[in-house]
């Protein structure tokens, strides 16, 4: 399919809008958590591509099928990489700092089944999306 | 006869950097498989120009064959139709593109500035001295070549060394014995 | 028990309480009950909201709305109108002073928060890898306004007022380059994109190009657009592979929907993009240099004039963007000139992304408004220096730029202000070097940098960095003497003054900028320079000694 108008544009936004408001403030009905991790050279470097396959396996594992893993570019926090953001709808999203291999399960048990932030883990972020 | 410019500068550190080597009528060194040859070939003659492509091709050609010996350079030369100067002209200017062969296994010290206000300096020292190399030489095992490169990216993790792909941060001088001693052992294993 | 639908958000951090927001609490309690909404709307004390000039504030939740100078007697409409009709109480919204336009949601806000993200929007917020969430994003409408609703001269007006200028490091207005370019009589013209980010250090091109590649492909079609150009390339780093691998995903799912291709949004205007990769030569950030390296030979740079703009890639004229700049084109034709014009400072206009390094504790990308000052960055969003060293120095532009010392800490960040201090903008690293750094160490290790990449066109740059890096080597040698010292500052001046492009005309900076502030530190080095510690390493005990 190719786009031809910009209305035909603003219908494939429609389609995906939960998807990224649900990241950026929570909003956004249903029951599909996502779990973001930072997947750039630098979070690569310090570790992401375990914690992802961690995140993977411990919810294949547990059978969470309703969470899905998406691979994202970083916020630039490389002090604390590898990053992670949890979004669970209604809720505003955390972001998570130094999630290493051995952090996920935490992460799993905790926020993703028991709906309570990793509080010793969150991040603060100090910047605004225009 | 045979022309080994590095014969002329012998004399250590007297010049800026040495040129590299080439021969252009020694023979080759070792025998390039000619599979590779036609792998290099068959990619040429893929492309729907050449003009201005001697870049990609170079790319690839050290994706093929490791690195970029003379023989090499001449076969694109030819390929294309242009000088083997040219060739060379463009293999020697770039950092990237390199005439020798590397060893098992490439150590890669970041240079970016980050590493080197953490330290990065002394770390590539202490390799130099350990694996009894300069920058951009191979062990005499073939074990490592040690490089030193510019900024990798991974500035929160200062400073960085790199075992092909796998990253080690925040290393310490005394962390390099280790670094050395770990891929030693899984050699001496096979 | 019913569930809460609305927050209302109330601050008493110090500077509200002092302006009677705890009485506004009451108030806003007190009504809800009588109102019969204090099941379902709570109110919440919440902590500092940062903007304590215009206390009390109060936001609602989800609404996202955003009051200041709350007064206690203005509970009484916003329950009655926000809360009950759904209707915003106008009079307390906030009026920015610049536009006197109301502003209500959190974001919008000036001085909210330090940093503010424009060309890094999308980073770690969508997957790269699927062009469905860019578009959610409000990715491609850009594009599709561009070339359904504007004319080419208007995007490059837009692009002119916003004020725009070049973020690799020259701050050429990039308004203007686009005019330039368009304005020459050519069939077939190039839009190229800089992604040879050379200076070591620095990330923020690199970060764009794995978290959000979209973003710059679009920005290079509505520049294309502009110029009359239906070609474009990104030149990159081979030492990217993730970038690179992230792009050509990108350029595909783009061409499959027609987003490049022929025929765009339906119109006659099409564009298509090649990716060109480099081989690992600094010089080729240098656009010339960049083009002879995009035609398959060494890197090296021309003279100037012909611009690229008239005689670029394969003699065709050719407009040269950084990444960064083409990040900031898609939210300038979204949101408007004016919007972008806002923010900065009075010549230097947006955001500007710095990749923060070296002794500091939160290092990162950050990306602040033009016109903060570098004190705010490395301290209050860097986090200040980890081991409770001392600042000492911070080095911006790279190899390229020089040293701002403590005093220049509060200078506000633009292309100006920056050169007046003897440094630059540059792409945006910026290294923070504390007490335990040799400043002729650190001028030494630049150097050495350039003179492995200056690409030997020029004298100049061939033997005159050359030199300067062996004197330097001479003086941490301990072996110099103040003849060196005065050949060093006139072979810096000299190479400055007199190198073919800007990698070596600028090379000279760290050697430069260091003498001015750190003299002392050259001196320790320096043997027939009488002080009692002997050569070596400079001390704070000997500072003093050396210097009388």
């Amino acid at each position: 399919m190719t786009v031809k108008t910009l209305d035909e544009l603003r219908k494939i936004r429609e389609e995906h809008l939960d998807r990224v408001r649900l990241r950026e403030d929570g909003e956004a009905a249903g029951d599909k958590i996502e779990v973001l991790v930072g997947m750039s050279t630098c979070g690569i470097a310090a570790g992401a591509r375990e914690t992802v396959n961690r995140f993977v396996d411990l919810l294949a594992k547990e059978r969470l099928d309703s969470v899905k893993v998406v691979p994202v570019g970083c916020i630039g926090y490389c002090h604390s990489e590898p990053t992670v953001q949890v979004n669970v709808p209604g809720q505003k999203p955390v972001i998570y700092g130094n999630v290493k291999e051995n952090k996920v399960q935490e992460i799993v048990e905790k926020h993703i089944k028991g709906g309570k932030p990793v509080e010793a883990l969150i991040l603060h972020v100090d910047f605004k999306r225009p | 006869m045979e022309i080994l410019l590095k014969d002329n500068v012998a004399k250590d550190g007297e010049y800026m950097t040495e040129p590299q080597a080439i021969s252009v009528t020694a023979p080759a060194a070792e025998d390039l498989p000619k599979e590779k040859f036609d792998e290099l070939e068959a990619f040429i003659d893929s492309m729907e120009t050449t003009k201005g492509a001697l870049i990609a091709i170079l790319h690839k050609a050290q994706d093929i064959f490791g690195y970029l010996p003379r023989d090499v350079q001449l076969y694109i030369a030819r390929k294309l139709g242009i000088p083997g100067a040219e060739v060379f002209g463009v293999v020697s200017f770039y950092s990237y593109f390199t005439t020798k062969p590397g060893g098992k296994h490439t150590l890669s010290v970041c240079m970016g500035t980050a590493c080197f206000v953490r330290g990065a300096d002394k770390v590539i020292e202490r390799l130099k001295e350990k694996l009894n190399v300069e920058s951009n030489e191979t062990t005499e095992d073939g074990l490592f070549t040690l490089k030193d490169v510019r900024c990798i990216g991974a500035c929160g993790l200062a400073p960085v060394v790199m075992v092909d792909d796998k990253v080690y941060g925040r290393v310490r001088e005394e962390d390099v014995d280790d670094i050395i001693r770990e891929y030693r052992s899984q050699e001496g294993q096979q | 028990m019913a569930k809460v639908r609305t927050n209302i958000m109330v601050c008493t951090g110090t500077g509200c309480l002092a302006n009677e927001s705890e009485k506004v609490i009451r108030n806003l309690e007190v009504i809800l009950k009588a109102r019969g909404y204090a099941e379902e709307v709570q109110v919440i004390k919440t902590g500092c909201f940062g903007f304590c000039e215009q206390g009390p504030i109060v936001k609602i939740e989800p609404d996202n709305v955003f009051y200041v100078r709350v007064s206690p007697k203005d509970a009484k409409d916003i329950i009655d109108e926000h809360i009950i009709k759904g209707r915003r109480v106008e009079r307390l919204l906030y009026v920015e002073p610049k536009q006197k336009e109301k502003i209500n949601r959190q974001e919008d806000m000036p001085f909210y928060k330090k940093q503010l993200r424009v060309a890094l929007r999308n980073c770690g917020l969508i997957n790269p890898e699927d062009i469905n969430e860019y578009i959610a994003r409000g990715g491609y409408e850009a594009l599709g306004r561009v070339t359904t609703e504007m004319t080419r001269d208007q995007v490059i007006e837009e692009v002119k007022k916003s004020g725009l200028r070049g973020r690799g490091g020259g701050g050429f207005p990039t308004g203007l380059k686009w005019e330039i370019t368009k304005k020459q009589e050519s069939d077939v013209k190039f839009i190229i994109c800089n992604a040879d980010e050379g200076d070591p250090g620095a990330f923020m091109d690199r970060s764009i190009l794995e978290g959000d590649p979209h973003s710059v492909l679009e920005a290079m079609a509505i520049g294309g657009y502009a110029i009359g150009a239906d070609k474009g390339i990104i030149y990159i780093r081979a030492e990217y592979p993730l970038a690179i691998s992230r792009l050509n995903t990108a350029l595909k799912q783009a061409r499959e929907l027609g987003l490049l291709g022929k025929n765009i949004f339906g119109t006659n205007f099409s564009f298509d993009i090649d990716l060109k990769y480099g081989a690992g030569a600094f010089v080729c950030g240098e656009e010339t240099a960049l083009i002879n390296s995009c035609e398959g030979k060494r890197g090296e740079p021309n003279y100037k004039p012909p611009y690229p703009a008239e005689e670029g890639y394969w003699g065709h004229p050719t407009c040269v963007n950084n990444v960064e700049t083409f990040a900031n084109i898609t939210p300038i034709i979204m949101r408007g000139a004016e919007w972008f014009a806002s923010m900065g400072t009075e010549k230097s206009k947006g955001t500007k992304v710095f990749a923060l390094a070296g002794k500091i504790n939160n290092v990162g990308l950050v990306e602040v408004p033009m016109g903060i000052t570098l004190r705010e960055i490395i301290f209050d969003i860097g986090g200040g220096i980890p081991n409770g060293k001392k600042f000492k120095a911070v080095q911006t532009g790279g190899p390229s730029g020089g040293v701002i010392t403590e005093e220049g800490l509060d200078t506000p960040i633009d292309y100006e202000s920056l050169l007046e201090r003897g440094s630059m903008m540059g792409s945006g690293g910026m290294i923070v070097m504390d007490e335990d750094d040799n400043m002729v160490n650190i001028a030494k290790f630049y150097l050495e940098f350039t003179m492995d990449e200056a690409c030997g066109r020029c004298v100049p740059g061939r033997i005159g960095t050359r030199r300067i890096f062996e004197i330097l080597q001479k003086i941490t040698d301990g072996k110099a003497t103040m003849a060196d010292l005065d050949a060093l500052k006139q072979l810096a001046y000299m190479v400055k003054d007199s190198s073919l492009c800007g990698l070596c005309q600028t090379a000279p900076n760290p050697v430069i900028s260091t003498m001015k502030y750190f003299w002392d530190e050259y001196l320790a080095f320096i043997k027939d320079v009488d002080h009692p510690r002997g050569e070596g390493k400079y001390t704070a005990e000997n500072k003093a000694e050396i210097k009388s």
